[in-house]
């Protein structure tokens, strides 16, 4: 506790508390402007992610007078962290995200608590999140938006206003970014969102094990073949130096071999790890966007973004804001099964393997059934073995055009309803 | 291939894992730029009223901060304030802002100089050396005009760029002055319009290479589904010109008409039903089949004085601007880039092309470079451009860009006929945040006045009604005069809100809003220091208190 006199205390909050104590021309006229201290700072903040958004999330959230602040990461600090992630320095590499960033931020910011979770957001259940006024994601991964929106949406109870919690969500890469904010059932959902971020086409296989002809080739034959074939008993691990050597050497034979120019170890990594590119400044202008909706919406000194903003900074500086729209056929959202074109001449196996690419599925793992039967099941591996034979089967021998199936992954909690329209 | 004999554990050095993830935006030649460059932050210029109210500043540290991350050289924050509790120092009460703020920003980086001045900026200045260290200024808003004016004409004669930052409550705003030509090479546009082929205008050895093809139906299968796109677009293309008079197809309609020709020429009686490489063919006939021409900001820069009018002191931009003009002149064309999308293909088939594709723009290289050098020796340049630099330039010939900057806007008379126009225009816009802009100039005239009047020992305060209502009253004067019609009158409410919105925080900043403009400004200041990207023309406004955010560039044109 901060127990200096409380004209200090006002002093040094004097910006904010200008803000939170006098209505300005955009703010609701219901709004009634708080009293000294406000208790709305008190709320408590869950920061799901301490990586390059998180560490300004943090800090905004602490410097904008809240109190009371949880964050959650699974990872460990890295030295490609430190060009953005400013709460880390070169003695922290290896250690904890979470701990280290929460650590760092009450030192530096007097009377703020952060409590540290070291862990995946999927260890956590809704009593966990029912704590919280509103969540705050700093994330790189789909996946888990994914899951944290489908959580949010499912704990929902319309006779209790206490249960709807906000997702405010920020992403980047490179120049750009985007901010979000969702009000769960109410608002356009992360889920509705998904064909807007459509994940890169993957090259074909065949591309790979035969016909290479950039860099890029060369490296996932390494990756995905080579490895298999030469070191099937080593898990790969694209953090560990020497797997990469092993992957960059094998990828740059296979280029001589089909005289490729271009494979250099740079590339390597950026292709088996996926990388994205990350600067501070556009992490520093997503993670403020998205900590100015929090403040926004917890404390109601002025409207909050609805709902999405896009930023683009490769020309100028550019931003766009709109309001997405709420999807009937959202899986998560929606009530109605969502409408998907399908070529009925493909095998089960071709279609569920284009699931993990289709930008309104992207599901990498589905098992599935109809109404009347189970199409592929990937669990037990008795229901697994006693399924697998409709891979082989075209989907016209297996459904009707514009039959219904319920999908299911093991990233997710929930099930995904299609109605397949044969093309 | 110099990478085959690195070993097993070659890897990448420290310093480049550490900038890793943003080598893969502006790579090793921009990075260099930034380590090359020295910034000054001029952060305060006195307190904004008698008492109560904290100094500004935040918005130019989080800049620095963004910048002093990905390794900019050094920085120099100028700053004659103390901490007070509204800086939320922590064990720092008291101390010099500059020293402080400099010590814990070093922290963040230990490869970056940083040097700190507990003074005004206007005792430095006297030193004429002290401003040409820098390559780029950023001073943190309100600044009193008897400061600001001579720091940005000062920074207007030497070619230093400048940043101009407000961040109060809510709402931002920043201006970037540029020089008067700020040529830049490498603007990273879309890669997908980054495409010349030259399909309607093959080169001998491609022309060449497509007719060896010879007779494609006698193919098999696999061969006829592997024949890469560029070929089949020129094979058809020579049946199209048989039956069109010697020309390709023209417009639109003729385009979707050899579409369809391209389209009939695949196999679909195969096990696949169809051939990606015809599906690609069809899909790229409306980029690919289409006369050069050049574009008309290319040809604006041939045009421009500098490059007409070589000097022996010409800048190297000029120089090689001149010799592509030339290269245009003799072909009706600019240098081929030489990339080659990816397409279906057979590995050696591909290779093939795409060495066809390289070779040609390794020889366009070789004839622009020849003239480069035949212009400095005319010109008598002691200090040869390098060969690099000479390709990159070709790399990039149809995507370079000279911005002309302006200068930081300002609304005290006479004001800039441009700036006006478009602000005025701005201001008719519905949703527009220009209404931002006019107040943050009001807040200067407030702050301007109260620093004057504090020197002369008579303290005003911030939250003065007259002294804003007089302001407010010149500045809508000051829109109007030499106009025709009066502001809107959502225009002129528009203005009152924006006025009432930044008085709430009275100047104080926000920091989620500092932290952001402060994200704005030093992506602004990469791109003006790695010479990458384009640099915004020339002024931001950011709303964060209407329902979100919403920037306005106010362009002069």
């Amino acid at each position: 506790m901060d127990t200096r006199p409380d004209s200090q205390q006002q002093h040094r909050w004097a910006a904010i508390h200008n803000v939170l104590s006098r209505p300005g021309p955009f703010t609701d006229p219901d709004w009634e402007p708080g009293a000294m201290p406000i208790k709305e700072l008190e709320e408590k903040i869950l920061v799901i992610g301490a990586g390059g958004l998180g560490c300004e999330i943090l800090k905004n959230l602490a410097l904008s007078g809240f109190k009371n602040i949880h964050v959650i990461d699974m990872d460990t600090i890295d030295i490609s962290n430190l060009n953005r992630q400013f709460l880390f320095r070169q003695s922290d590499i290896g250690k904890p995200k979470a701990e280290v960033a929460a650590a760092f931020v009450e030192k530096r910011v007097k009377g703020v608590k952060i409590t540290p979770y070291v862990g995946k957001i999927q260890d956590k259940d809704e009593d966990y999140y029912m704590q919280f006024k509103i969540v705050v994601c700093g994330l790189d991964s789909i996946e888990a938006r994914r899951w944290i929106n489908s959580t949010l949406i499912a704990m929902v109870d319309m006779e209790d206003p206490e249960s709807l919690k906000p997702l405010v969500d920020g992403g980047t890469e490179g120049f750009k970014g985007q901010a979000r904010v969702i009000l769960p059932t109410l608002t356009s959902c992360i889920e509705c969102q998904l064909d807007m971020h459509a994940p890169r086409p993957a090259v074909p296989l065949c591309t790979i094990a035969t016909i290479p002809r950039q860099p890029q080739h060369c490296i996932e034959w390494a990756h995905q073949i080579a490895w298999q074939e030469k070191r099937k008993d080593d898990t790969f691990d694209s953090d560990d130096m020497e797997h990469i050597s092993w992957v960059y050497n094998a990828a740059v034979e296979r280029a001589q071999q089909f005289h490729i120019h271009g494979v250099t170890f740079q590339m390597t990594q950026g292709v088996v790890k996926n990388i994205i590119p990350a600067i501070a400044s556009t992490n520093a202008v997503i993670a403020a966007a998205t900590t100015s909706e929090v403040l926004k919406i917890v404390t109601g000194c002025n409207p909050y973004l609805e709902n999405y903003m896009m930023y683009a900074g490769e020309e100028g500086v550019y931003t766009y804001t709109f309001e997405a729209e709420k999807k009937p056929d959202c899986p998560v959202c929606g009530n109605l099964a969502r409408k998907m074109d399908v070529d009925p001449n493909i095998t089960l196996g071709e279609f569920i393997e284009s699931l993990g690419e289709k930008a309104e599925a992207q599901l990498k793992k589905p098992s599935m059934r109809t109404e009347e039967k189970t199409l592929y099941q990937r669990f037990p591996p008795q229901l697994e073995e006693h399924t697998r034979p409709n891979l082989q089967l075209k989907l016209h021998e297996l459904l009707e055009d514009g039959q219904e199936i319920a999908v299911t992954d093991p990233a997710y909690t929930i099930d995904f309803r299609y109605r397949l329209n044969f093309k | 291939m110099a990478s085959s004999f690195l070993g097993a554990h070659a890897g990448p050095t420290s310093k480049e894992r550490k900038y890793d993830r943003q080598l893969r935006l502006w790579a090793a030649t921009g990075q260099q730029a930034l380590e090359d460059a020295r910034v000054l932050l001029v952060n305060s210029d006195g307190a904004l009223g008698s008492s109560g109210v904290g100094v500004t500043g935040v918005a130019g540290v989080e800049a620095l901060k963004n910048l002093v991350l990905p390794g900019v050289g050094g920085f120099t924050i100028v700053d004659p304030e103390t901490v007070t509790e509204a800086d939320l120092g922590e064990v720092s009460l008291g101390k010099s802002r500059a020293d402080e703020t400099c010590r814990l920003l070093r922290e963040l980086n230990p490869d970056v100089q940083g040097y700190s001045y507990s003074k005004p900026i206007s005792s430095l200045l006297k030193d004429d050396d002290f401003l040409p260290r820098y390559n780029l200024v950023v001073i943190s808003g309100p600044t009193k005009r008897s400061t600001l004016d001579p720091l940005i004409q000062k920074c207007q004669g030497l070619d230093i760029p400048v940043l101009y930052t407000h961040s109060v409550g809510f709402t931002a705003s920043f201006s970037l002055q540029l020089p008067k030509e700020f040529p830049i090479v490498e603007t990273h546009p879309d890669p997908e319009s980054t495409q010349d082929l030259r399909l309607l205008n093959p080169w001998p050895e491609l022309a060449a290479a497509a007719k060896a093809l010879g007779d494609i139906s006698i193919l098999d299968d696999h061969q006829h589904g592997h024949i890469p796109y560029i070929f089949i677009l020129l094979h058809f293309l020579e049946h199209w010109k048989q039956t069109h008079g010697g020309n390709p197809p023209a417009n639109y309609k003729e385009k979707t008409e050899f579409r369809a020709l391209v389209r009939s020429g695949a196999r679909t009686d195969n096990a696949e039903g169809g051939e990606e490489n015809f599906d690609e063919a069809a899909a790229a006939v409306v980029k690919t089949i289409s006369p050069f021409s050049l574009r008309s900001s290319i040809r604006e820069i041939f045009e421009m004085e500098q490059c007409q009018r070589l000097t022996a002191r010409s800048a190297d931009f000029w120089v090689i601007a001149a010799a592509i003009h030339a290269f245009y002149t003799r072909h009706d064309l600019l240098p081929l880039p030489g990339s080659l999308p990816d397409m279906k293909a057979q590995s050696a088939d591909y290779v093939a092309l795409q060495n066809l594709y390289k070779d040609k723009a390794r020889k366009d290289v070789e004839e622009v470079t020849a003239t480069v050098r035949q212009l400095e020796a005319q010109l008598g340049r002691t200090r040869p451009i390098l060969d690099r630099e000479v390709e990159v330039f070709c790399k990039n010939a149809a995507h370079i860009k000279v911005v002309r900057g302006r200068e930081i806007p300002q609304l005290n008379w006479p004001v800039d006929k441009g700036t006006l126009k478009a602000l005025r225009s701005s201001l008719d816009m519905p949703d527009s945040t220009a209404s931002f802009f006019v107040a943050h100039q009001i807040l200067d005239a407030v702050v301007n006045d109260i620093q004057e009047s504090w020197q002369g020992g008579h303290a005003q305060s911030i939250d003065d009604d007259a002294l804003w209502a007089s302001h407010e009253q010149r500045v809508l004067e000051t829109l109007v005069r030499d106009e025709e019609t009066p502001l809107s009158e959502e225009a002129v409410a528009g203005i009152k809100n924006a006025i009432q919105e930044v008085r709430r925080a009275q100047g104080g900043e926000l920091h989620n809003i500092s932290s952001l403009v402060g994200g704005l400004v030093a992506q602004e200041a990469l791109k003006v220091l790695t010479r990458q990207y384009v640099p915004l023309d020339n002024t931001c406004v950011y709303d964060g208190a209407k329902g979100g955010a919403r920037c306005c560039v106010c362009d002069g044109h």
